[in-house]
C-alpha cells in the first residue's frame, strides 16, 4: 500500500518550522546554516512530492529538487568560508556579537 | 553752471577717502584733507551764488536753474526718480550758508578735536554730513530730496553718538535717530499722497502750480480733511521733525551729547533748518491750504515760547543754546505760517523774513555753539556753576559770544536784529496777536541769552585747578570771522536775492515794530544784568518766589517724562510685551512642539533597526505568517 500524500507533507512541515525555529533561536552561524539547509531540505521534499502525486509524468519538480540541492551546497561551501573569515578575524561566530559595523 | 556738480562730488570723495584711507593717515593730514576739500566746496559755491545772483532776471524773477539733471529709476512713463541739482534763490542761499558754516567747523575742529581718539572718522563723517546736506537743498525732487533726508539724519545720528563709549551719547544718538525716523515717516506717507495726485515728484512741475491744481481738485478727502491738507501735514510733519517743532523736540537737547562743533554745524546752523526749508520750498503749495498753514503758526509759535521758557533755568550752558536753537527755528516756521500769499509786497513778508533768519541765524548760533565750546574745552565743563568771570581769562570768546548774543537778542546793527525784526513786521501784519505773542518770544530770547552770557563771563568766578587759557588761533579765527560776518549780515539787501515769488523785494524796517522789539529786547537785557550780572541771591530769590514754574520749565514741562511713559508703560508694556510673548510661547511654541514630537518618536522606533538579523527574521516569518493567516481567513 502506498503511503498517503499527507505524511510526506507532515514531515516537511515539521522540518521547515524546526528550521525557522533554529534560524532564529541559536546564536552559532553554524547552527544557523544547518537550519537553513533543513529549511531548504523540507522544500525539496514538497517539490518531490507534489511532482509525484500530481503530476506523475512531468519531471519538473524533480529537476528543480536536483538544481536546488547543487545550488544549496554551493550556498553552503560560500557559507562556510565567510564564517571561517570571521572566525580568524573576530574569534567568533555568535550572531549577536556581528556588530562590528553597527554605531 | 555745470561745474556746481562738484560741490556734491567733493564732500562725498572726501568722505570715501577719509573713510577708507583715513585711518592710514596720520590726525593732521585727514583734518587737513577734509578742510582743504571743504574750502573748495566753499569757493565754488562763492562762484555760483556770485554767477546766479548777477543773472538777469526774466520780468522781474528770477528763474530756477536745473545745470544737471539725470533720470536714475524709471518704474513706469510717470513714475520716475531724477537725481539732479537746482538752483534757485534758496538753494543757493543754503549753498553759502552750508559751506560757510562746514568750513568754519572743520577749521575748529582741528584745535577743538586735536588729539581725539578717531580724528579721522570725525572728519570723514563731517564730509559726509556736508555732502549729504548739500545734496539735500539742491534736491530737483521731492524724492531726491527725502533720500539725503535721510541721509543727513544718518550722519547726525553718526556724529551724535561720536563718544560711542559714553552711554548718555549712545543713547542721544538713537534718540534722535528713532524720534526723527518716526517724523520721517510722516514725510514719506505725504510725499507719496502728494506725488500720487500730482503725478510728478519733481519740484519744478509740484511748484508751477499746474499739478497741484490737480491734488487740489480730486476732492478726495479722508476723516473730514481734504488730501492736499493730508499731503501737506505730514510733509510738514517730516519738517518738524528735523526742525525739532514741538512736540518732536525731544531729541534735540540730548543730541548736545555729540562733540560742540558737531553742534554747531548739525543742530544750530544746517540740519535742524532742513524743516524750514522744506516748508520753504514747497512753499506754493502750502500757499494753497490756509489750514495747514494756520497748523505751522500754532506749532512755531508754541515751540517758540515753550523753547525760550525752558531755556531760561536750563544750567547746562549747551542746553540752552540747544533749546534757544529750537526757539529761533520756530521764528522762522512762524515767519512762513503769517504769509498769505505769495508776493512779498503784499502778505508774503514772511517768506522772506524767514529765510533771512535761517541765513543771520546760521551764522550767529554757530558762532556761539563754538564759542560755547570754546568755554567748554577752557573749563571741561558744560556747567554753568563751574564757569563765571572768564571774561579775563578768554577775551576773543567773550567778545566775539557777546556779539552773537547781541545779534540773537535784536539790537542793532547786528545781523539778527534785521532778520527778527522782518519776522515781526510779518506777524504782526497778519494778526496783532502773533505779532504781540512772538515779541514776548524775542524778550525771553534776550533775557535768557544774557543770563547765559553773565553766567559764563560774569558773576562768580568758579574755583578751577589750573587758570583757564584761551583757545588756540585756529580755534579763534573761525570765531572771528563768523563775528565779523554777524556785524555786517543784516546789511544784505537780502530782499533782492530771495523772497517768496523771486521778485526784488526792498527791506524797509517798520519803525514801530522796530522800536518796540529794540525796548522790549533792552528791557530783558537790563533785567538779566540786574539779576545775573553781580554776584548774589536775586537769582535763587526769583526762584524761590515762583517754584513750581521754575521745577516745570527746569524739567522741560516733563515732556520726556510723558514721552517716556508712553514709549516704555504703553507702547512696551501694553503692545510689545504681549506680542512678544504670543511671538515665543504660540508661533515659536508650535515649531518647538513639531520638533519635539519628530524626535520622540524617532527615539521610539529606532530600536527597530537594530542590526540584529535574527531579529528581523523573525519580523519577516511573523509577518509572512500574519499575511497568509489572514488570506486564508479571507478566502
Amino acid at each position: 500500500m502506498e503511503i498517503p500524500f499527507i505524511y510526506y507533507l507532515v514531515i516537511s512541515a515539521v522540518m521547515f518550522f524546526a528550521g525557522v525555529y533554529g534560524f532564529i533561536a541559536r546564536k552559532n552561524m553554524l547552527a544557523i546554516l544547518i537550519s537553513l539547509e533543513l529549511m531548504l531540505n523540507a522544500v525539496d521534499i514538497n517539490f518531490v512530492v507534489f511532482n509525484r502525486y500530481l503530476y506523475p509524468h512531468a519531471l519538473e519538480g524533480f529537476f528543480f529538487t536536483l538544481f536546488a540541492i547543487g545550488v544549496a551546497a554551493a550556498e553552503t561551501a560560500i557559507a562556510i568560508a565567510i564564517i571561517i573569515n570571521i572566525y580568524r578575524n573576530i574569534k567568533n561566530i555568535q550572531a549577536d556579537k556581528l556588530n562590528e559595523m553597527k554605531n | 553752471m555745470e561745474y556746481s556738480i562738484i560741490i556734491l562730488a567733493l564732500p562725498f570723495f572726501m568722505f570715501i577717502l577719509l573713510a577708507l584711507a583715513g585711518m592710514k593717515m596720520s590726525h593732521k593730514t585727514a583734518g587737513l584733507l577734509g578742510t582743504a576739500g571743504l574750502l573748495i566746496v566753499t569757493i565754488l559755491s562763492y562762484m555760483v551764488t556770485y554767477q546766479y545772483f548777477t543773472m538777469p532776471r526774466v520780468e522781474g524773477y528770477r528763474l530756477a536753474l536745473q545745470p544737471w539733471n539725470f533720470e536714475w529709476l524709471q518704474f513706469t512713463d510717470k513714475l520716475r526718480i531724477d537725481l539732479g541739482i537746482m538752483l534757485d534763490p534758496i538753494s543757493v542761499m543754503m549753498l553759502v550758508v552750508i559751506s560757510t558754516v562746514s568750513l568754519m567747523v572743520h577749521i575748529y575742529s582741528l584745535g577743538y578735536m586735536h588729539g581725539e581718539k578717531g580724528f579721522q572718522r570725525y572728519y570723514a563723517f563731517l564730509s559726509l554730513f556736508t555732502f549729504s546736506m548739500l545734496g539735500l537743498v539742491v534736491a530737483t525732487n521731492i524724492f531726491q530730496m527725502y533720500i539725503f533726508w535721510e541721509l543727513v539724519g544718518v550722519s547726525s545720528y553718526l556724529l551724535i553718538g561720536f563718544y560711542y563709549t559714553k552711554p548718555a551719547a549712545v543713547s542721544a544718538s538713537k534718540k534722535a535717530f528713532i524720534v526723527t525716523r518716526f517724523a520721517d515717516l510722516g514725510f514719506l506717507l505725504g510725499i507719496l499722497l502728494l506725488s500720487y495726485y500730482t503725478e510728478t515728484f519733481s519740484f519744478k512741475d509740484l511748484i508751477s502750480g499746474g499739478q497741484c491744481m490737480s491734488l487740489i481738485s480730486s476732492g478726495a478727502t479722508f476723516m473730514g480733511a481734504s488730501v492736499t491738507t493730508w499731503a501737506l501735514a505730514l510733509i510738514f510733519m517730516g519738517g518738524a521733525g528735523k526742525s525739532a517743532m514741538f512736540p518732536l523736540h525731544i531729541w534735540l537737547p540730548d543730541a548736545m551729547e555729540g562733540p560742540t562743533p558737531v553742534s554747531s554745524l548739525i543742530h544750530a546752523a544746517t540740519m535742524v533748518v532742513a524743516g524750514v526749508f522744506l516748508v520753504a520750498r514747497l512753499f506754493p503749495i502750502y500757499m494753497f491750504d490756509m489750514a495747514v498753514m494756520e497748523l505751522i503758526t500754532w506749532v512755531g509759535a508754541i515751540t517758540a515760547l515753550y523753547a525760550a521758557i525752558v531755556a531760561c533755568v536750563q544750567s547746562d550752558i549747551k542746553r540752552v543754546l540747544a533749546f534757544s536753537t529750537i526757539s529761533q527755528i520756530a521764528f522762522m516756521m512762524v515767519a512762513l505760517g503769517v504769509c498769505t500769499s505769495t508776493d512779498p509786497h503784499n502778505g508774503g513778508l514772511g517768506y522772506m523774513a524767514s529765510m533771512f533768519h535761517l541765513f543771520t541765524h546760521a551764522m550767529f548760533k554757530a558762532l556761539l555753539f563754538l564759542g560755547a565750546g570754546a568755554v567748554i574745552h577752557a573749563v571741561h565743563s558744560n556747567e554753568m556753576s563751574q564757569m563765571g568771570g572768564l571774561r579775563k581769562y578768554l577775551p576773543i570768546t567773550h567778545i566775539t559770544f557777546l556779539i552773537a548774543c547781541l545779534a540773537i537778542a535784536g539790537i542793532p546793527p547786528f545781523s539778527g536784529f534785521f532778520s527778527k525784526d522782518e519776522i515781526l513786521t510779518a506777524a504782526f501784519a497778519k494778526s496783532t496777536f502773533w505779532g504781540v505773542w512772538m515779541t514776548g518770544v524775542a524778550a525771553l530770547t534776550a533775557f535768557y541769552m544774557f543770563r547765559l552770557y553773565y553766567g559764563i563771563f560774569w558773576g562768580k568766578e568758579a574755583k578751577h585747578e589750573h587758570a583757564p587759557k584761551e583757545s588756540p588761533a585756529v580755534m579763534t579765527i573761525p570765531l572771528i570771522i563768523l563775528a565779523a560776518i554777524t556785524c555786517v549780515a543784516g546789511f544784505i539787501p537780502f530782499g533782492e536775492f530771495v523772497s517768496s515769488n523771486s521778485t526784488a523785494y526792498h527791506i524797509h524796517l517798520d519803525p514801530t515794530v522796530a522800536t518796540t522789539s529794540v525796548v522790549v529786547a533792552v528791557i530783558a537785557i537790563a533785567l538779566a544784568t540786574w539779576l545775573f550780572a553781580k554776584p548774589g541771591t536775586k537769582p535763587e530769590r526769583m526762584q524761590s518766589a515762583l517754584p513750581s514754574l521754575h521745577k516745570w520749565a527746569y524739567n522741560r514741562f516733563y515732556i520726556d517724562n510723558i514721552y517716556q511713559f508712553v514709549t516704555h508703560k504703553i507702547i512696551f508694556g501694553c503692545i510689545s510685551k504681549p506680542i512678544a510673548w504670543f511671538d515665543r510661547h504660540i508661533i515659536d511654541g508650535t515649531m518647538n512642539l513639531l520638533a519635539t514630537v519628530t524626535n520622540a518618536v524617532s527615539y521610539s522606533i529606532r530600536g527597530l533597526q537594530s542590526g540584529n538579523l535574527q531579529t528581523y527574521v523573525w519580523v519577516f516569518i511573523m509577518g509572512a505568517m500574519a499575511i497568509a493567516t489572514l488570506i486564508l481567513i479571507l478566502i
